[in-house]
């Protein structure tokens, strides 16, 4: 009672704050929370006649039926081996580009460079997936050039080998140019009495980066980090439907786009509901463990 | 200042091979749109017959955007597509606002709970089926609402916003508040003015993002008349029906000509505006990483 006399008061006071207000609690009600409790229909058999509510609960059946799913293990490898080949690959891309633009004095050339490769970004999943397939195509571009060297033409859309290489390269193009922004807005803040204070002590340009320009860097690097750690069973499912077909699901088909298959397309509501939860519980989880691993060795964390 | 210290001899060649590292890499981003650019018009037997990489149109023509302007679909599209970035931006420049201006005011007794059920929804969320019924039940399905109500605000612009308005002065706002002003005069004439330079970046954002959309109209519209371009761009380039946007083109040989560079004028018409304002804007667009980046 005495939170809602304080808070009636707090009405009182500010009531055109609370007016605001509405609207935008309403959006988040309806469309963040109420999909979130929308979830429960992960543990009951739901039938939209008979409502979230009404339908029969099942406890943990559909995750269970997940967990024997003869895509299960397929599911769960794609995943996991895509985020890892992009930690490897796609991780430390954007900080080696930051690190090059810092190094860069021709400035004309160096905005010119940053204009380029950050364009990807703001052009559509869809274009830039038709390209990405209108490329890799038989007659496309990179058979083409492969051709220079001796090789076959080959469908690479439709070999389960090239998926993989062919999303990871990709993500390259997209992202890493813009990626690396965050880290070039951190070296923005380094002064230059650092880097003069090196050539003092006779620091070539290796150690500079070794020593001044690293150092600088690793806050924003381990943060980067624990996030990219949290999502290492996330995959969007956008790209991902855009770019397979039935060949390649060996090596493509990832949680998200089997939820989306068997959710939307297939309706069976309840148990993707059911393979959706498990994603992001597991995402959860990984998020913490990443956090407390930072916090225990560099004590550096989210929260 | 950098002129004073000694030159080292490698320093030149180290120089070189970064701009040429970095160069290099630019064109890989910047070239495949290119390549279509130049595909886009070419003469379509030409283009059928080349091999290899492209570096201007071969035998100019505009050919291939004559064919893929006769398409229905192309038009309903942008159609369709403008009124989307439209009302969405309107609609999400107006909730962030709000939203932002509230979350900023510490004073208020719900200040802690109203951060915390904004921010919860980064970390989590209800999953794509849940979604899909939620808009489902609330009958949006075939509805251009759905593309809009269900992204009202991004909370991740919604904090940039709130970041630029904590950090103008208080007392700024206090002695308004002393002269008598309201809520709404403090917001409206006083903070907005100050913050017209993230709410532009956020326009842009926000109508980029309306402009690229393709998923949730994917979920929720049916109706191919209220596709947005997106979705009629995956039917001609992915799923690779193009070819509703070839019928006018007469027997079914040229049809097969037609369909790869119909394919190119079709990703350009559709990505022309991004191109165009891109360069200009480039700078704001970094800037609102840099906010965001202060914060996170």
């Amino acid at each position: 009672m005495k939170v809602l006399v304080k808070l009636k008061n707090d009405i009182v006071k500010h009531p055109w704050v609370y007016l605001m207000f509405l609207p935008v609690a309403a959006f988040y009600i309806l469309f963040c929370y109420v999909p979130m409790g929308g979830a429960v229909i992960a543990f009951n058999d739901y039938s939209p006649r008979a409502g979230i509510f009404g339908s029969e609960w099942v406890g943990f059946k559909w995750f269970i039926e997940f967990f024997r799913d003869i895509y299960f293990f397929r599911l769960m490898r794609n995943t996991f081996l895509l985020n890892v080949y992009d930690i490897i690959i796609g991780f430390p891309a954007p900080i080696l580009i930051a690190i090059l633009l810092n190094e860069l004095r021709a400035r004309h050339y160096k905005s010119a460079v940053q204009t380029m490769m950050y364009m990807p970004n703001f052009i559509s999943m869809v274009v830039l997936c038709g390209i990405i397939t209108d490329f890799c195509i038989t007659e496309g571009v990179v058979n083409d050039v492969l051709g220079w060297f001796g090789m076959e033409p080959v469908n690479w859309m439709m070999e389960q080998m090239a998926f993989k290489p062919i999303f990871i390269i990709s993500n390259l193009w997209q992202y890493a140019g813009w990626s690396s922004i965050i880290y070039v807005a951190a070296l923005s803040g380094v002064s230059q009495e650092l880097y003069d204070a090196a050539d003092v002590d006779g620091c070539g340009r290796v150690k500079k980066v070794l020593h001044v320009t690293l150092p600088a860097l690793m806050p924003t690097i381990v943060i980067m980090f624990i996030l990219r750690l949290g999502n290492i069973m996330t995959v969007g499912f956008e790209k991902v439907i855009l770019l397979y077909n039935p060949l390649t699901y060996e090596t493509a088909d990832v949680i998200s786009s089997y939820v989306y298959r068997r959710g939307v397309l297939e309706a069976n509501y309840s148990y993707a509901t059911a393979v959706g939860l498990f994603n992001s519980v597991l995402n959860f989880g990984f998020l913490l463990l990443a956090n407390w691993m930072s916090r225990r060795t560099t004590e550096q964390s989210l929260w | 200042m950098r002129a004073s210290c000694k030159r080292r001899p490698g320093d030149l060649a180290a120089n070189l091979l970064i701009a040429v590292v970095l160069g290099l890499f630019a064109i890989f981003c910047l070239y495949p749109i290119l390549y279509v650019l130049f595909a886009s018009f070419s003469d379509p037997r030409l283009l059928n017959q080349h091999t290899g990489l492209l570096f201007y149109p071969l035998d100019f023509t505009v050919e291939g955007y004559t064919v893929a302007a006769s398409y229905a679909g192309v038009w309903t599209g942008y159609l369709n597509t403008i009124l989307v970035v439209t009302a969405g931006t309107a609609l999400n420049i107006f909730m962030t606002i709000l939203g932002a201006y509230v979350l900023s005011r510490r004073d208020l007794y719900l200040h802690r709970a109203a951060n915390l059920l904004v921010v919860f929804t980064m970390f989590f969320n209800g999953g794509l089926v849940p979604t899909y019924l939620t808009v489902k039940n609330l009958g949006l399905i075939d509805n251009r609402l759905a593309l809009i109500l269900p992204v009202a605000i991004s909370t991740w612009n919604l904090i940039i916003l709130r970041t630029s308005i904590e950090a103008l002065p208080q007392s700024l706002i206090e002695s308004a508040r002393i002269d008598g002003a309201n809520d709404v005069v403090i917001l409206f004439r006083i903070v907005l003015p100050l913050v017209k330079a993230t709410i532009a970046v956020l326009v842009l954002y926000y109508a980029v993002g309306h402009w690229n959309s393709w998923v949730n109209a994917m979920l929720y519209i049916k109706d191919r008349s209220k596709y947005p371009l997106q979705l009629i761009l995956r039917e001609i380039l992915i799923e690779n029906t193009s070819n509703a946007a070839t019928q006018s083109v007469g027997n079914l040989s040229e049809l097969d000509q037609y369909k790869q560079l119909v394919k190119y004028c079709t990703t350009m018409i559709a990505t022309a505006p991004i191109l165009f304002i891109y360069p200009f804007l480039q700078k704001y667009f970094v800037k609102g990483v840099m906010i965001g980046a202060v914060k996170g």
